[in-house]
């Protein structure tokens, strides 16, 4: 692992673009206008969450803006020093709660490699089918509000009404719909409930149904096109230097994914893609990109979950508790571990002073890092535009501020 | 051919100044009940609408599959509390939402629901209400400057560059028609077109008009066509209906002007949309789908049935804008104003050379 950060430490770094004023940029002999200052939310329709945003407008043209967080703060990281290891988990789940069953996955591992417990086989099987329905989870709510950002409504509730369907396994599982506390150290809450299996397999087919319809209904509509592309293009060697991951990072035409660069868990046992962005409709990295590569990864994660189901050891009577140990109390020492979040990378950094919490726990959140860019990428576009490159970097409040 | 609803106030109760009173009251207070009832019936289609284009049941609750919602609707708003934000320009915040609600209603005087119904008969009726909608354009820019809102006065000057914008496109269409009817007199250009659905402006119209003879104004079909889609194209913008909806951009501007307004005042702008959601259907019914005129020629033809085939055309009008808000996404203002000037003005003017030359072609 060390080696892949020092990799991507010494690409050659290229220098962060210059601040320039985009109206000058844009038509050189434009009339100057006064400059507005826009107050976008906190508590405004698109901004994803209680985020706000300080825009400087030039008539409708956007010459900076400044993401102000914090208002969902709730001392995530010092809170868990209080906490017992398997206590964190519920807090884990509301960090990013649209994707709290990989966030869990991605704690839990950490702790495990800490402690250095080995699950069993079947329990990798249902973290990752979990992972992988949940990851579709959070895509169909990045791909619905994004169309909503756009002004399309109705695919947000198609992709709600499949959403519900995953949301119903959980549910079946362990009983909880948003927030499971399902993943545990060393194992998991429940077994998988027995309709699960069947229920997983009319939903992939469904879902691919969904997934043509949305396609039909938003990705390909010109206007939908014509609004996205070109837009908030977000160059890779930008991306990598800023930290961006996930589908931010790989809109970017950067082949990185954690499943299967810096594989956990039994993802080196499945054939799958990683989509790329390509410039498909206009420039490589814009929001048209990111769109789109979440769209292929949706797919991606279906036919992960159908190579699952083929291999899932069905007759395998073990105890999903098995591995669980009675007391967590790793010894002294410090992990990094980091999973492939809907969103990009998330990491854990637990350091271990020979207690039953930890002594210190950071996260680092792909959403915040994500958000980081915001400024970047969307100066000199519209404040329609502004909206939309938001949207398209898919954040949830829970996690940028912890 | 049909003895007007002023000849029935006449025969009631004679001549005389209290027949002029009451010819006055009855015929403002009939668009003014046809808009209410109306609103109602589009509010509901509109939330059924939607529910099953998006695979969900809508209103169920009030009444029998949710009829009353509507009604329970305007029912919440008048109770909601009429707030005026503290540094608002008071006088126009005040006064914007019933200019705009009147630029809508007064376009329904001139609207030939039915042969015996008209609010009033204008020689130039096209041009009247093209100009009184325009009127709601300034209610709108007072909402936005008045509310003393950012989101309010971006949204105020969208609008007011869309509206005037796509006010020539949209004339440019009208007046194709106007060329071939010859006359801005909706009445009449109605009765041109009764006879059947081959009369119809959009089939180019009778054959007995402006000196056509026989099957000749079949030339005039294809030009016909892109009038009437550019028409309603244009008055989609007009209404800021999705796709044109920029205005009022929610995931952008919040409610665009209307954000401040809340209670009546808003009932008030949503009334005013719904209006000119059908005044625009209506005028498009009327200019190429021959407003009151049965399609099948005398058939179910009069003047009771002809105020049904009124509605009902603008109605389904109205049902193709729902249908459009719910299916599309929105625009960018520039991309917006590239179809306006760069797409639509330059096919409406090739259309009204077009038609024009045929027109004076054939009438010699």
């Amino acid at each position: 692992m060390a080696e892949v950060l020092d990799r991507r430490m010494n690409t050659e770094i290229a220098p962060l673009p210059v601040k320039t004023v985009p109206s000058e940029r844009v038509e050189p002999n434009r009339l100057r206008t006064e400059e507005m200052i826009l107050n976008i939310g906190p508590q405004h329709p698109s901004t994803h969450g209680v985020l706000r945003l300080e825009a400087v407008l030039d008539g409708e043209l956007v010459i900076d803006v400044v993401p102000y967080l914090g208002y969902l703060h709730r001392c995530f990281e010092k809170h868990s020093e209080a906490m017992t290891y398997p206590q964190v988990i519920p807090y884990v789940d509301r960090m990013d709660y649209l994707a709290a069953m990989n966030s869990e996955h991605g704690y839990a591992l950490a702790v495990e490699r800490l402690m250095g417990i080995e699950v069993p086989e079947k329990v990798e099987y249902i973290r990752v089918l979990f992972a992988e329905l949940q990851r579709i989870a959070s895509h169909l709510i990045a791909v619905g509000t994004f169309g909503l950002d756009v002004g399309a409504f109705t695919p947000f509730l198609y992709c709600f009404r499949d959403r519900e369907d995953i949301l119903e396994m959980f549910e079946k599982t362990c009983g909880a719909r948003l927030l499971y506390n399902y993943i545990w150290v060393g194992g998991l809450s429940h077994d998988l409930h027995p309709d699960v299996l069947g229920m997983v397999r009319t939903f992939v087919k469904k879902s691919r149904a969904t997934h043509k319809e949305v396609n039909e209904l938003l990705t390909f509509n010109k206007i939908f096109v014509e609004r996205t592309i070109n837009i908030g293009v977000l160059k890779p060697d930008v991306a990598i230097n800023c930290g961006a991951t996930g589908p931010m990072l790989r809109g970017s035409g950067v082949k990185w994914d954690l499943r299967r660069d810096d594989p956990y868990s039994i993802y080196d046992r499945f054939e799958f893609d990683i989509p790329v962005g390509t410039g498909k409709m206009g420039q490589v990295g814009d929001c048209f990109d990111r769109h789109w590569v979440r769209m292929l990864e949706w797919e991606q994660s279906l036919n992960i979950i159908e190579q699952i189901l083929e291999k899932f050891p069905q007759d395998d009577k073990t105890d999903v508790q098995k591995a669980v140990p009675k007391r967590i109390k790793p010894a002294n020492g410090e992990i990094y571990s980091r999973t492939e979040n809907p969103r990009g990378e998330l990491g854990f950094y637990i350091q271990s002073k020979d207690g039953i919490n930890p002594w210190r726990l950071k996260v680092r959140s792909p959403a915040f890092t994500n958000l980081a860019l915001l400024p970047l990428i969307s100066r000199g576009y519209m404040m329609a535009d502004l909206i939309i490159i938001l949207g398209s970097i898919d954040i949830v409040l829970g996690e940028v501020d912890r | 051919m049909y003895e007007g609803l002023l000849d029935l106030i006449v025969m009631l109760i004679g001549k005389g100044l209290m027949t002029d009173v009451l010819t006055v009251v009855v015929y403002s207070a009939i668009p003014l009940v046809i808009i209410l009832l109306y609103a109602l019936v589009a509010i509901y289609v509109e939330m059924k609408g939607s529910a099953f284009l998006q695979d969900r049941l809508g209103p169920m609750r009030t009444g029998p599959y949710g009829l009353l919602q509507p009604l329970a609707d305007i029912l919440k708003l008048m109770q909601k509390e009429d707030t005026t934000p503290l540094d608002a320009d008071k006088k126009l915040y005040n006064l914007a939402p019933f200019v705009v609600f009147i630029g809508a209603y007064a376009a329904f005087a001139a609207l030939p629901f039915s042969a015996a119904y008209i609010g009033a008969r204008i020689n130039t009726g096209v041009f009247y209400i093209v100009a009184v909608s325009s009127l709601g354009v300034v209610g709108l820019l007072m909402a936005g400057w008045g509310s003393n809102n950012k989101y309010s006065l971006m949204g105020a000057m969208r609008s007011v560059a869309q509206i005037v914008s796509y006010e020539i496109p949209a004339g440019l269409a009208i007046l194709a028609v106007v060329m071939v009817a010859g006359t801005m007199d909706l009445q009449t250009i109605t009765k041109l077109q009764d006879g059947g659905i081959q009369n119809w402006f959009i089939f180019g119209g009778p054959k007995n008009v402006t000196g056509f003879g026989g099957w000749s104004s079949l030339a005039l079909v294809p030009f016909m066509l892109i009038a009437f889609i550019s028409y309603m194209v244009a008055s989609l913008a007009e209404t800021n209906r999705v796709p044109f909806d920029i205005p009022e951009a929610e995931s952008e501007l919040v409610a665009g002007y209307h954000t401040e307004y809340s209670a009546m005042k808003f009932a008030l702008f949503f009334l005013a949309e719904y209006a000119n959601m059908f005044a625009v259907s209506a005028v498009a019914a009327v200019l190429f789908l021959g407003g009151w005129s049965s399609p099948f020629g005398d058939a179910l033809n009069g003047p009771a049935m002809g105020f049904l085939w009124f509605i009902g055309k603008a109605i389904f009008f109205v049902f193709v804008q729902i249908w459009i808000r719910w299916t599309l996404p929105r625009l960018r203002v520039d991309q917006l104003m590239h179809i306006c000037w760069k797409v639509m003005i330059p096919f409406g003017m090739a259309t009204v050379l077009a038609v024009g030359t045929i027109v004076t072609w054939f009438a010699h």
